[in-house]
């Protein structure tokens, strides 16, 4: 069984689509060799490097296996006429090349037919896969990808130079980006030196070893740790800052890494943190140094895609570029100084936001409008919150978009703000703590930049990056740019994402509805409301923009089962529809029913709307996945909601439920049941949605019981319209929970 | 002061001076076919912007080329302070159409020929994708990393002024200062030697720049006048336009001189007629212009004088916005004006060099006769 080798040699893959190309290419691999059955289950080993993508699948089949497959000619009666075969028959068996009388009968459910077995020779792999892997190579998906024959040739992430395919010794004689596929490889650029002979498949990696080129990224990843360990073991008392995608990212940028330590001056360590850091790691790709308490060493570590560094010419150069970069940025950070973040206000207004959106003057105004009102709505709502703090940081929040430090490390957007805000005075009343509140809140605002990121520390800085996120998702879909399909230029899916584990993760008592109006009415007889696509549905794309977030918040981000997610925010109610059966003289004391709530109708917080309580309700229902509990539940509400969804359908009207109206079997009935649910009311009050399902639950019974006694469609109009009254009384409490009719209930098979 | 450092600089490692870095570079591109160009005298942003590159790229035409530009970037200039930043800088930019397939590997051929012994050195291609809207361009490539210094912006071409580029070039820009001030391990630009004196004595990068540094600076910060600058800057604009629209009229359909539509400057309000195509056809007895004649007219419009102007108008942006003088709706608008002169100019060069390809005689080799043409207009 011979081994096959793939190995596409390029110019240098961007670091961050190496290992998903790899992965791709090998799968691609896989299928073909399955599907063309030159093996079942292939073993398939894959290898990346800039240069180079490769895959090696052992012990395939040399062919395909021949096969045997019975062919269904014409009906037996077309076939023969008195016992003699009719040309139809010699046709059939022409075109399969076999003599007649080897023909066959078949008996089908259809009928008698003529037939006949034939055998198939398998291709050899060599000729399948040089057909088929050109347009595999060429279906590799690509972030980015370029011509460079011009335009009537192919695209790809780089040019590509050489190609290597082997069955065992041999060449599959495949052809892409007009380069066809041979023995030779490429070693590594500078340590080794003309094309690099291939000679089996199996030898791949050690012959790539000998040219300076580790071809496994897994192996590379263990060399580099090991070098940083080697590395900082020079320093007592160090250890270098783990950074899991710095790693990954110098792991795809070597063939041969290894790592030389460099030092800066010490006084540089007078700069933040953050500044240095973000030097080293982000423009440099240098790994930092920190002693035990984690405080940053005059040291850095770099990985290079060398053999190392003899003369100390790579440390030396290095360490001058890192001088460099370190000077331009205390020199930024004390130009800086010169002018206050206060007065930079002004400044904004020559700093473009959007082009229909005005200036980052525009969306401060907006967003410290919008602070406020959050912050109005959520100190209403019982969540302490200083305004003065927003309001302030939200002035400030984008003035370090005008400081040399942003324009030179825009990724510090953001934090240059905060530390900015820290060291000046910005105000002589000011108390220190304040100006730090302020600091922290404009330090946070882009948070959480991505999922895993934290959320803004303090709740001041919770509803600043709420109103600024807000402010552009608001802008940008009135403007008709929402995100569709994968296209999502402005990234509104990432601040959406944030906004809702913003809410959810501070409990921020917010509805996403009334944020998202207030955002929009700040833009009411703006400049840039002219700009609007007026055929945009606002309320309606932004909440279900937002459910969706929401849902892949609860899903992805904690976990919770798809069912249950779909329960908690399932747009099916038919509470709307039973408004009706508003009542607040039972003619009985319903202990389903809180006492307090006389006079004022009951309003279902939609969950969709409420990100913690979402995360409440999914919690409850999830604690109790695959219990006799949960599935009880879900029978009792199923049973009220159908009966009154048939109601619905046939326009019979449902309630008010009086007690008095009861007949003698079915007010016992109704007492049992409302014994069952007493206090329902107060475990929803108190966000006890566990409890409250549990009760749920215990309902099964007397609901069995209480079916079994009464007739709820009962012919006699008013009869039926007071029995359905009171399903309605129990169908609206339960909804307030969920969905329960989109919990599976049914036991899975493992 | 600092002299004997020097010497030992000079003597111990030898490193090359400023210029000896671009007679090297010079000398290796040569040696591989490129037409030596001079600096265009034009003010620009990057060497991309010099026709030598942005026209070049565009049509069939095979083409290599190298030359040293200077790099204005008003914005950047710190009024000579900053030792690694500059007001204006010098690229060394090669253009490579079609790229040959060891492109790379010339690239590294052409390090080693200004000296550095990549064995000794660390040497990576990261990725970093070029684009420049003013432009319509946008390229493919990476970032040359020595040592953690970019030295060079690697870049397949993709589009340029709107236009697919068939075939694709490749172009590379040195960055010279950083180059030079590597090899020659100084911190600061202006420590640089630029050449050796007849004296034995370095003339520093900052003896022959600073002071242009320095007073560049005040000029693009301080003391452009901005009224005046919004000025130019429409007048550059309305003769540009006013040249493509009547290119982009001569081309539509057979000309007539009345055809010759004037232009309304939007800043100013004057009309302005351009005779380029009366000119031709008023010469010419005919009055019925035939297609060979039309030919003749397109060769000879002056199309490059419009990227001149084009240039202009983005080197006036550029000093209105160091000013601080161009506000949010102004940037963007203006943005979309000079690229709509940039995308112009080069739908324009392309019919151009398609009208002189379709005129050319059949013998004439196809790669020479763009070159005959500029240099017969040079003179």
């Amino acid at each position: 069984m011979p081994d096959f080798l793939l190995e596409i040699g390029t110019e240098e893959i961007p670091a961050r689509m190496i290992d998903s190309a790899r992965d791709e290419l090998a799968r691609r691999v896989g299928d073909l060799l399955r599907r063309e059955r030159l093996i079942d289950t292939p073993t398939l080993q894959t290898y990346s490097t800039p240069r180079r993508l490769a895959v090696l699948a052992a012990g395939i089949s040399p062919a395909q296996p021949d096969i045997t497959e019975q062919v269904t000619g014409p009906s037996m009666k077309v076939a023969y006429k008195d016992g003699a075969p009719t040309p139809a028959a010699a046709a059939f068996a022409r075109k399969l090349n076999v003599p007649v009388d080897s023909l066959e009968k078949i008996t089908t459910p259809k009928g008698e037919y003529l037939g006949a077995t034939v055998k198939k020779k398998g291709r050899p792999a060599a000729e399948i896969l040089a057909e088929s892997l050109p347009k595999e190579i060429a279906g590799i998906y690509w972030a980015k990808s370029m011509y460079w024959r011009g335009k009537s040739a192919e695209r790809f992430v780089r040019p590509v130079r050489w190609l290597v395919s082997l069955l065992d010794g041999e060449v599959v004689p495949l052809e892409f980006a007009g380069i066809r596929a041979g023995h030779a490889s490429e070693g590594h650029r500078i340590l080794s030196s003309g094309p690099l002979p291939i000679n089996r498949p199996s030898e791949y990696s050690s012959t790539l070893a000998k040219a300076s080129v580790v071809v496994s990224s897994a192996e590379r990843e263990q060399r580099i740790r090991k070098a940083l360990d080697a590395a900082t073991r020079t320093i007592p008392g160090a250890r270098w800052r783990e950074d899991k995608s710095l790693l990954d990212t110098v792991v795809n940028l070597t063939e041969y890494p290894s790592v030389v330590l460099g030092n800066f001056d010490p006084e540089f360590l007078a700069l933040a943190d953050e500044v240095l850091v973000t030097v080293m790691r982000d423009h440099q790709k240098y790994f930092a140094l920190e002693d035990a308490s984690g405080k940053l060493l005059p040291h850095f570590l770099a990985v290079l895609n060398t053999d190392g560094d003899p003369d100390g010419l790579i440390r030396h150069g290095n360490e001058r570029v890192l001088r460099a970069r370190f000077n331009d940025a205390r020199f930024f950070w004390q130009t800086d100084q010169k002018i206050p973040l206060r007065q930079r206000v002004d400044m904004l207004k020559a700093v473009t936001f959007q082009k229909d959106l005005g200036s980052y003057f525009d969306k401060t105004m907006r967003v410290q409008k919008l602070g406020s009102l959050i912050s109005e709505a959520i100190r209403n709502a019982g969540t302490p919150v200083r305004s003065g703090v927003v309001f302030k940081a939200a002035l400030l929040a984008k003035t370090d978009l005008t400081t040399e430090l942003v324009k030179e490390f825009t990724e510090l957007q953001g934090i240059v703000g905060g530390l900015y805000a820290k060291v000046q005075q910005l105000d002589p009343i000011l108390p220190a703590a304040t100006a730090e509140a302020i600091g922290d809140a404009i330090y946070d605002q882009y948070k959480p930049e991505s999922m895993d990121d934290s959320v803004p520390r303090s709740v001041e800085g919770a509803v600043l990056a709420i109103a600024d996120k807000a402010d552009s998702i608001a802008g940008m879909f009135a403007l008709g740019l929402q995100p569709t399909g994968s296209k999502d230029p402005f990234a509104l899916r990432r601040a959406a994402n944030g906004i809702v584990k913003i809410i959810a993760e501070h409990k921020l008592p917010l509805p996403i509805s009334k944020l998202f109006a207030d955002a929009r009415a700040e833009y009411v007889g703006s400049e840039s409301a002219r700009h609007f696509d007026p055929k945009v549905n606002f309320e309606e794309s932004i909440a279900n923009f937002m459910r969706e977030r929401l849902k892949f918040y609860l899903r992805d981000l904690r976990g919770f089962p798809y069912d249950t997610v779909n329960s908690v925010l399932s747009k099916e109610d038919l509470t709307p529809a039973l408004t009706d059966a508003e009542n607040l003289d039972y003619g009985l004391d319903l202990q389903l029913i809180d006492p307090n709530l006389k006079r004022e109708p009951e309003r279902r917080l939609d969950p969709a709307d409420w990100p913690p309580l979402a995360v409440d309700l999914a919690a409850a229902i999830t604690s109790r996945s695959n219990t006799p509990q949960l599935k009880s539940a879900a029978t009792s509400f199923r049973r009220t909601r159908n009966i009154l969804q048939q109601a619905l359908e046939n326009n019979f009207a449902i309630g008010p439920f009086n007690y008095m109206l009861a007949s003698a079997e079915e007010a016992g009935a109704v007492r049992v049941m409302d014994e069952a649910a007493a206090g329902f009311w107060a475990l929803l009050e108190r966000g006890e949605y566990g409890a409250a399902i549990d009760r749920m639950a215990a309902l099964a019974d007397p609901f069995e019981q209480y079916f079994n006694t009464v007739m709820v469609m009962h012919e006699h109009e008013p009869v039926r319209r007071n029995r359905l009254g009171f399903l309605a009384l129990f169908y609206k409490q339960f909804r307030k929970i969920a969905d329960f009719s989109e919990i599976v209930t049914e036991n899975k098979s493992v | 002061m600092g002299s004997r450092q020097e010497i030992l600089l000079s003597s111990s490692q030898n490193p090359l001076t400023f210029q000896q870095l671009v007679l090297r570079l010079q000398n290796f591109w040569a040696d591989h076919g490129c037409v030596l160009q001079q600096p265009y005298d034009v003010e620009v942003g990057a060497g991309t912007m010099a026709p030598e590159t942005f026209l070049r790229v565009l049509g069939p035409k095979p083409y290599r080329v190298g030359y040293v530009q200077p790099s204005r970037r008003p914005a950047d200039g710190r009024y000579g302070e900053n030792p690694n930043r500059l007001f204006k800088h010098l690229q060394f930019q090669v253009i490579l159409k079609p790229p040959p397939v060891n492109v790379q590997e010339l690239y590294l051929e052409s390090l080693a020929a200004i000296g550095i012994d990549l064995r000794k050195h660390d040497i990576k291609f990261e990725e970093d994708n070029w684009e420049s809207p003013t432009l319509g361009a946008w390229g493919i490539g990476w970032q040359v990393m020595l040592d953690g210094l970019e030295i060079t912006q690697f870049t397949y071409f993709q589009q340029c002024g709107g236009i697919d580029l068939d075939p694709i070039s490749v172009e590379l820009t040195y960055g010279l200062e950083r180059i030079g001030a590597f090899l020659q391990d100084v911190d600061s630009i202006y420590d640089i030697t630029w050449v050796v004196g007849p004296d034995g004595r370095a003339v520093k990068y900052g003896e022959i720049r600073l002071q242009e540094e320095l007073q560049f600076s005040v000029y693009n910060f301080e003391r452009a006048d901005v009224e005046k600058a919004w000025k130019h800057l429409g007048l550059y604009e309305s003769e540009c336009q006013a040249l493509l629209d009547e290119y982009a009229a001569g081309t539509a359909k057979p000309k007539r001189a009345k055809e010759a539509i004037p232009t309304l400057s939007p800043k100013t309000g004057e009309r302005m007629g351009h005779p380029a195509f009366e000119k031709s056809d008023n010469s010419g007895e005919e009055r019925t212009a035939n297609s060979e004649q039309r030919i003749t007219d397109r060769r000879r419009f002056p199309v490059l004088a419009a990227f001149d102007l084009c240039l202009k108008c983005s080197h006036l942006f550029n000093i209105l916005d160091a000013r601080g003088a161009i506000s949010v709706t102004e940037r963007v608008g203006v943005i979309a004006r000079i690229r709509a002169l940039a995308v112009g100019v080069a739908k324009a060069y392309v019919d151009q060099q398609k009208a002189a390809e379709d005129s050319a005689p059949a013998s004439e080799e196809n790669g020479s006769a763009k070159v005959e043409q500029l240099s017969a207009a040079g003179s």
